[in-house]
Order: C-alpha cells, then sequence, then structure tokens
C-alpha cells in the first residue's frame, strides 16, 4: 500500500505513518510539520511538492539516486537553505515554530541546541584543530557552560558513549581514523540533548567494516535518546538498519512513502522497485 | 571652536582633521559609549602616520581634543618611546596643545598596549591604539560571520580557545589582548594591553575609548563599566605578577620591562611606566 | 638606566635629517625635478596617482621624489594629502565611449568598428636593455605619420549587448548618490560599486598575482581582453545652481573591458559576462588585472562556487589597499617588548612546569 504522507495534517495522521509503536502522550503529537516544501536550481534539480510530519523518536529515511534532491531537501529542512514556497515548522513544547519566519538568532539557537547535523564528511562538522574534548564540549560552552573540569566529564562520558578511548580526549581529530572522526561528530552534535538529528550520508566516506560499526552505534543510540532523526542515504542496506520510514525521491519530488519495510519489500512505484531490484540482485 | 588663525600647522585645520571628520567620529564614539563593547564601524580616514602606528587612537584624540585639553601618549608605558614622540609631536604641531608625562594632569592619555600604573580619575580619557579589534577574528576570520556571532552573543567559540589553552598549557595562556565580556553582553578585545592591566578596566571611573584605524571600528567602555575577561570557574582568571622588584625605584606592584644589560646575558627589571617610575624616585628623595 | 629603545626626540630628528640627505644624493649631480618625473616617468606618476586616489600629476611626481622613488611610499604621501581635501561633489560618470583614443586593441575580433589601434606600448618590442640611453641623447623621433583618428569607437561590450550576447550591468538611479568607501566604512557584502572603488585603489602587484591566479584554475572564469582603451576624456560636473553639465578638464584613463564565459542558470540564458578595469593614466597591466578581480569576485551574484582566493570578497577587498597593508606591516617595528615580556614570563613558566612534571 502506498501511504501519501503529502496529505498528513498535524494531529490528524492515520495510524499508518507513524512508527508502529505505541502512541501516547507527547509521543503522538508532530515534531516537524512540512507544507508543500519547493526550493529549485533548475527544472527537477532540487525539491518540490515535499510534504511530511515527523514524530518524536521516529527515523526517516529520504533514499534516491544523487541528483534527485534528497541533500537539497535536508538543507532546506534543516534551516540551512531557505524554500522558495512551503513551511517548515518545528514544535518547541507547546509552540510551533516556523523555521524561516522565525529570526536567525533563534534559528541558530535551535541549530546547536535542539537540533544536531552529522556531515557527511566529518570535516565539515568538526573543528579539526582543536581536541576532541573541545570538539564535544563547544555546544555546552556556547549555552555557558564555564566549568572546565565539569566539561571534561562530560566529554569523557560522551567518548564512552560513541566508544572512543578516554585517552584521546585531548588529541585533535587529524589523529583519528575516518570512523572515530564520523563517531566524535555524533557526540559532538548529542552532547546537547537534541531532539532531532539530520544525517547527511554519515557512513558514505568509510570502507564496509567501519560503516556497520557506526550503523551499530547510530541504531543504539537512537533508541538511548530517543531520538528523531532525518537520515540521506543512497544506501538502501542502511535505510533498512535504521529508518522506520522511507521516502523515496526522484526528480525533485517524493515519489513513494511509508513505513521502511512496506517500500522495501513491496514497492508500488516503478522507480522504487528498480532501486530495490537493482540493490538485490548485487 | 578653534579657527584657521590659531592652527600652529598652516594648512591644516586645529587638530588636522576637518570638521566633518571630527563629527564623524564623535558620532561614532556617542554610538559606543551607548553600547559598550560594540565595534563600531566608521569611515576613517587616512593619517599622515602609517596604518598600525595608532591611526585609529589618532583620530579619536583628534577628535575629541581641544585647545584645553592636556595630552599624554605612552607607548609599552613609556613616555619617551620613539613613537609616542611621534604621536605627541603630531598633536603638538597640528593642534598647539599642552602636552605632559604626568598621567594625574593628563586629560587625554593616549596609548599602545599599557593603562597607567597610576589610578585613573573622573573626566580623564582613556585613548586606546588597537591593531585588531575583532576577538574573534583569529578564531573566525569572515567579519560576515563574526558579526552574526556577535549579534547573537555566540561565543562558545572564544570559551573553546581557553580550553584548549588549559588542555595544552594547565591554564590559560593568553598573556595579552586577553579577551573581556563587557557589561554582560559584548566579548571585547582591550587591544593588545597585558592582562595584568586586565583588572584596570573593571569598573574604571575613567572614560575608555578604542581606536581602529586600519580596520575602521571604535568602541568604548563608559566609566564604570563592568568587565569581567572570560575564564572558566575553575581555573578563574588571574595576572602574572612580577617576578622582580624595579630597579630604579623599587616597586613590586608595577608590570617591569625585562633588560638584558650585558653580553652575558644579566637581567634587569625597570618600571614599563616611566612616568610612575620616576614619580616613586622623587618620593624617595623628597622623604630622605 | 637603559636608553636604546628610548631615542626619543633627536634620534628622531636625525633619522629624518639623514633621509633627506640621501634622498638627495650627490650634490655634484643636478637635482632631479618634479616637472621631470612628472614627464619622463610618467608611467610610475599614473600608478602613484591611480592607488593614491588622486588625479594630480605635479603632487603625484613630487610625492614620487620625496618617497626617492618608493612607490608604496609615494603612494601613502599622496593618499594622507587626498585625505584632507574637502570633497565638492560626485563628476558625471566619465563616458568612455567618448575617449579621445591613443591606443585601443581588441582581443576578441580582428576587425572592430573604429580599428585597433597600437600606441604607444611595450608590447612587441624586445626587452633588450638599450645601452644608448646611459648617455644623453638625440630626442627620438615622433613617428612619420601619425595614425588617422578613429572617429566612432563604439565600445565592443556595446556590439555584444545589442546582440543580448552580454549580460545588463545595472545602472546607478539618476539620484541615487555613488557610494565612497573613502567617507563610509564598509559592511559585508559589498556592492559591486564599492568593490570597483577599492580595486581602483588596491595595489597593482596584489591584483596582478589574483587575476594570474584565476588564469592558472584558481576560481578560472575564461576571460578574453574584448577591450582595452586608453585616452583621454573629459570630466564633466553638474553645477546644481546652473542646471546643466560642465566640462572641468581632462584626465588620461586606462580602461578594460574582460569578455567572460557564464554557462546560464535557471534564469538565465548562457551569455558572456563582463569583468572591468579602469585606471588613471596609461596603467592597463592594474586595468586588466583589475577586470579579472572584479569578474570573480561576481561569482555569488553569478550563483557559481566562490572558493578560489580571488573569488572570496573579504579576503579580497581586505588585504588589497597597499597603504594599509605596509602600514600594519611596518607596524612590527614598533615596540612591542610589554607583550613579548608577558610571552617571555608565560614560556618561561610553561618550561619550569613542564621541568618539575
Amino acid at each position: 500500500m502506498n501511504v501519501r504522507l503529502r496529505d498528513a495534517q498535524p494531529g490528524a495522521a492515520s495510524q499508518l505513518e507513524v512508527p508502529a509503536r505505541a502512541l501516547s502522550g507527547e509521543k503522538a503529537r508532530p515534531l516537524l510539520q512540512v507544507d508543500d516544501v519547493c526550493r529549485l536550481f533548475g527544472p527537477e534539480q532540487g525539491c518540490q511538492e515535499v510534504s511530511f510530519t515527523l514524530y518524536p523518536g521516529e527515523v526517516l529515511g529520504l533514499v534516491g539516486e544523487s541528483g534527485s534532491g534528497k541533500s537539497t531537501l535536508l538543507s532546506t529542512l534543516s534551516g540551512r537553505l531557505p524554500p522558495d514556497r512551503g513551511r517548515v515548522r518545528y514544535r518547541d513544547g507547546a509552540d510551533w515554530l516556523d523555521l524561516y519566519a522565525a529570526g536567525e538568532g533563534r534559528r541558530r539557537a535551535l541549530l546547536r541546541t535542539q537540533w544536531g547535523f552529522v556531515e557527511q564528511n566529518p570535516r565539515d562538522g568538526l573543528r579539526m584543530s582543536v581536541s576532541a574534548g573541545a570538539n564535544i564540549g563547544e555546544r555546552l560552552m556556547a549555552q555557558g557552560a564555564r566549568h572546565y573540569g565539569r566539561l571534561r566529564q562530560c566529554a569523557l562520558e560522551w567518548l564512552r558513549h560513541v566508544e572512543i578511548d578516554a585517552a584521546r580526549i585531548d588529541d585533535t581529530p587529524e589523529t583519528f581514523s575516518g570512523g572515530m572522526r564520523q563517531r566524535l561528530q555524533i557526540a559532538r552534535n548529542l552532547v546537547s540533548g537534541p531532539r532531532l538529528v539530520f544525517m547527511d550520508e554519515p557512513t558514505g566516506g568509510l570502507d564496509v567494516s567501519v560503516q556497520a560499526r557506526i550503523l551499530d552505534l547510530l541504531r543504539n543510540l537512537v533508541r538511548e535518546f530517543d531520538l528523531s532523526v532525518i537520515l540521506v542515504t543512497h544506501d538502501l542496506a542502511v535505510a533498512r538498519l535504521l529508518a522506520d520510514r522511507l521516502m523515496v525521491m526522484r526528480r525533485s519530488r517524493i515519489v513513494e512513502s511509508g513505513l521502511t519495510d512496506q517500500i522495501l519489500d513491496d514497492p508500488q512505484h516503478p522507480y522504487t522497485q528498480l532501486l530495490v531490484s537493482s540493490i538485490l540482485q548485487v | 571652536m578653534a579657527n584657521m588663525s590659531e592652527t600652529p600647522q598652516p594648512g591644516y585645520n586645529f587638530a588636522y582633521l576637518d570638521e566633518g571628520s571630527k563629527r564623524m567620529i564623535r558620532r561614532g564614539l556617542l554610538k559606543a559609549v551607548a553600547i559598550p563593547g560594540f565595534q563600531v564601524p566608521f569611515g576613517g580616514r587616512e593619517m599622515p602616520l602609517p596604518y598600525g602606528w595608532g591611526t585609529g587612537g589618532i583620530q579619536v584624540t583628534a577628535s575629541l581634543i581641544t585647545p584645553e585639553d592636556v595630552l599624554k601618549v605612552i607607548d609599552q608605558g613609556a613616555d619617551d618611546t620613539t613613537n609616542a614622540v611621534s604621536i605627541r609631536q603630531f598633536f603638538e604641531r597640528v593642534a598647539g596643545i599642552a602636552s605632559t608625562t604626568r598621567t594625574r594632569e593628563a586629560t587625554i592619555v593616549q596609548t599602545r598596549h599599557r593603562i597607567p600604573e597610576t589610578p585613573l580619575e573622573p573626566g580623564q580619557i582613556m585613548v586606546f591604539q588597537v591593531p585588531i579589534p575583532e576577538p574573534l577574528r583569529f578564531i573566525e576570520p569572515s567579519e560576515t560571520e563574526t558579526a552574526t556571532l556577535h549579534a547573537l552573543s555566540d561565543y562558545g567559540v572564544m570559551h573553546v580557545k581557553l580550553y584548549e589553552d588549559i588542555v595544552r598549557h594547565g591554564h590559560i595562556a593568553t598573556c595579552y589582548a586577553y579577551p573581556v565580556e563587557v557589561n554582560g553582553r559584548y566579548v571585547m578585545d582591550p587591544s593588545p594591553i597585558p592582562r595584568f592591566d586586565n583588572p584596570r578596566l573593571h569598573m574604571s571611573p575613567a572614560l575608555m575609548l578604542f581606536g581602529a584605524g586600519r580596520e575602521r571600528r571604535l568602541y568604548a567602555l563608559p566609566p564604570h563599566t563592568e568587565v569581567v575577561s572570560l575564564d572558566f570557574e575553575d581555573y578563574p582568571f588571574e595576572i602574572q605578577r612580577p617576578e622582580a622588584a624595579c630597579a630604579i625605584c623599587g616597586s613590586t606592584e608595577s608590570y617591569l620591562d625585562e633588560l638584558i644589560v650585558d653580553d652575558a646575558g644579566t637581567r634587569r627589571h625597570v618600571c614599563s611606566d616611566t612616568d610612575y617610575c620616576q614619580a616613586r624616585v622623587k618620593a624617595r628623595e623628597a622623604a630622605a | 638606566m637603559y636608553v636604546a629603545v628610548k631615542g626619543g626626540e633627536q634620534a628622531i630628528r636625525n633619522a629624518h635629517c639623514l633621509l633627506a640627505h640621501k634622498r638627495r644624493g650627490n650634490t655634484a649631480r643636478p637635482e632631479l625635478s618634479v616637472t621631470q618625473i612628472r614627464e619622463q616617468m610618467f608611467l610610475g606618476v599614473a600608478r602613484v596617482m591611480c592607488e593614491g586616489a588622486l588625479h594630480d600629476a605635479e603632487l603625484a611626481a613630487l610625492a614620487l621624489k620625496q618617497a626617492a622613488g618608493d612607490t608604496v611610499e609615494a603612494i601613502f604621501l599622496l593618499r594622507a594629502y587626498r585625505a584632507t581635501l574637502p570633497r565638492f561633489c560626485a563628476s558625471r560618470p566619465l563616458d568612455t565611449g567618448a575617449m579621445r583614443i591613443e591606443r585601443r586593441i581588441s582581443a576578441t575580433y580582428k576587425d572592430i568598428p573604429g580599428g585597433q589601434q597600437l600606441g604607444a606600448t611595450f608590447d612587441y618590442t624586445h626587452r633588450l636593455l638599450d645601452f644608448a640611453l646611459l648617455a644623453e641623447q638625440e630626442a627620438p623621433k615622433p613617428p612619420e605619420s601619425a595614425p588617422a583618428r578613429a572617429d566612432a569607437c563604439p565600445h565592443i561590450m556595446a556590439l555584444l549587448a545589442r546582440e543580448g550576447l552580454v549580460g545588463e550591468e545595472r545602472a546607478r538611479a539618476e539620484n541615487e548618490p555613488p557610494p565612497d568607501i573613502t567617507r563610509e566604512p564598509l559592511a559585508f557584502p559589498a556592492s559591486r560599486a564599492e568593490r570597483l572603488q577599492i580595486l581602483a585603489r588596491g595595489d597593482e602587484g596584489f591584483l596582478l598575482a589574483l587575476g594570474y591566479s584565476t588564469q592558472r584554475g584558481y576560481g578560472r572564469n575564461h576571460p578574453f581582453a574584448g577591450e582595452i582603451r586608453v585616452g583621454k576624456v573629459d570630466v564633466w560636473l553638474e553645477a546644481e545652481e546652473l542646471g546643466f553639465c560642465v566640462p572641468i578638464g581632462e584626465i588620461e584613463i586606462s580602461e578594460c573591458e574582460m569578455v567572460n564565459q557564464f554557462t546560464g542558470s535557471r534564469e538565465v540564458p548562457p551569455q558572456f559576462t563582463r569583468g572591468y578595469g579602469l585606471a588613471f593614466g596609461s596603467a592597463e597591466r592594474k586595468a586588466m588585472a583589475m577586470a579579472l578581480v572584479d569578474r570573480a569576485l561576481l561569482a555569488r551574484e553569478y550563483g557559481e562556487e566562490a572558493s578560489a582566493p580571488a573569488q572570496r570578497e573579504e579576503f579580497v577587498l581586505a588585504h588589497c589597499d597597499s597603504v594599509e597593508a605596509s602600514g600594519f606591516l611596518s607596524h612590527l617595528k614598533l615596540p612591542h617588548y610589554v607583550d613579548f615580556q608577558s610571552e617571555l614570563g608565560l614560556v618561561r613558566k610553561l618550561r619550569r612546569d613542564r621541568s618539575r612534571r
């Protein structure tokens, strides 16, 4: 069954649009509401006619081939690229915040507290020349943490969460392997206790064995900290492992969306079928 | 208002700048005083001294000075260093004003790299020469980005630098141009004064004005402004205590220059503030 | 008492006296006159006027004499003088189409309306030292037949624009005053008018190197020298009380328009774009380099990736002024012993801490 999420309204979501978890109280209320977002660089380049609702604790995968508009959509959703048209709203407690109507100050504050962004290339998301501890502590310092000892305690705790040896706390990411850098970037984002994390091909540049470890780590962290995630990937295996729900993009539009297993096991749209079969043949 | 006929240097206005330029600078200074620690862009003029040699401070002084003012100019704390002499001569030449080396007698003190040891008094104006006004410059080179960081009070990155100091050196290793938070709002570069001088900025009864000529920025600390040197709760800001006494006046309280007095590398220390040092010597002679 | 750095007034006076003495040199030789510099070193004078941002050949020549031939120092002298001058008004835009042309070339067309004209150029000279110039000699004769003055010399760019092949430049509204970077602080992002003003005063060597870097692939923009023209133009003022324009004199300028490739975007079909350079006097190297850098700085406006040094507005504009740069460089010669003292104390302390560990 092909679930068309763009018809969804806040609070009026059908049972099929949300992960198969028990919904109660806070969880039943949407976290992110996207209405008819459009950002185009050329005909069918970018994204258009995108609407969906994201719920707390939900992992949404954006899949599609390169050039389909996944990254543009992710930038637009995450406050980095204003859409030509449409709205992105985020629920902050009881209030709905219109992302691009809000001032830059509010948006930036959101980005460094309640939101996270894991870049494909950790160089873009880390300060490569400062220590791992300072990388982790930066968000806390930006929020006013002024106790060196406690900042270090917190950094050590997060190094443990992402399985980096505590002895590396004073080393710079320059001396880290690709996988360690990616794990450090994840820690740097999660330290502020975000509710929503955007990830752009988080395992893209890594060896297969390293990928598996990161995926495993991400899956555990998502559960442990009850994160909502919007994940861009071209790798359906990554999507299957992490995502509750998928949106398939092709030529700037969402062509199909629904629960991950449903999409991968019983694709409806011809493009999705092609995508799934091409993977399975490998 | 001074007129051209009183001007000691023919062909130039009193204090070199034309009155329109002075007004423009004073407007910038008023804004700077109204928003302590905020860097006000201004249409800096080319001065007949090179950029980097105090053109910002000179423009601030030129915009404020009146024929009644008494000017003191110091560089590295001393009145007789070449650049201090050069700037003092400039104002004697273009404004014909009286100058002094005595901190107490001065109405305006233009300085590079020091705050006098003698406590400042209400009504006095300190004018600082500033090379790089942006405290975030060496962390974030883009002007557009630093302006945004200031606007949003997004100063986490400043503490990242201090954190790294502690990681590497065991304590905060910034010894001059030590960043301060002004009036609970803006992070400010106090100009390259040694951090020894930072406490003198806090709640100073004097008006403190900062001019960066090349970078075209003005900023200010109005009298009695709260100025806090950035630090961590468990690594509080502290000043480097002098390790010796002045070889001339015996002071153990003042900031000292280190001199190498012979080929064997023998070191001696003397006060960097020459006026303070001489006053102590005179007082001692008078007492003897 | 230690006195070496506390040279004071006498030391400064002596230094200046010595400088004046060295500048004059051997008094058995005749003194170089400002007129000689102005007339026989006119290319040096042009550079000082251009980067000094003041069109006054007499004062520029004086500055060069006073600076003993140090161009950057001469530019600084002229700038400092310029800053004291009142600004009465802005002239009308120069009509370079009506230039009385001394030199005009295009690398894009073999033949152009009005024709190509080599003028006085170092191009095609063989760079062999002419030892005959060591001795005073007979004045060289002017060329036998002065090239025929071309009557109509339309801008090459205008011909391309007529076909819609080159993007239109945004014209300033009639009553909109031009920005003045010497009066108002610059804010980023800067307007193109502000950028061009800064580039026009910018250090020729810096712009040359940046322009060159775009040619070598750091922000390549496929330039063609669409047109270079050197000659005299009238400067017109609109006298408000009169209600009409009056010419106040003529100046010599060099203008360069580069034709650059642009692949087009969603809204705009493929077309050519323009890099613009203008300099006082005969200074086409400066004008060409400026045009390359101007076009590189348009990357953002054209939605191009702006990652090369020449494309980074803040980097280019903040560092292209030789007066600012040489001032800040030279300030390293000022005493820094207070700051050095505190670093010295720190390094000693750190070394002590380490040896205790």
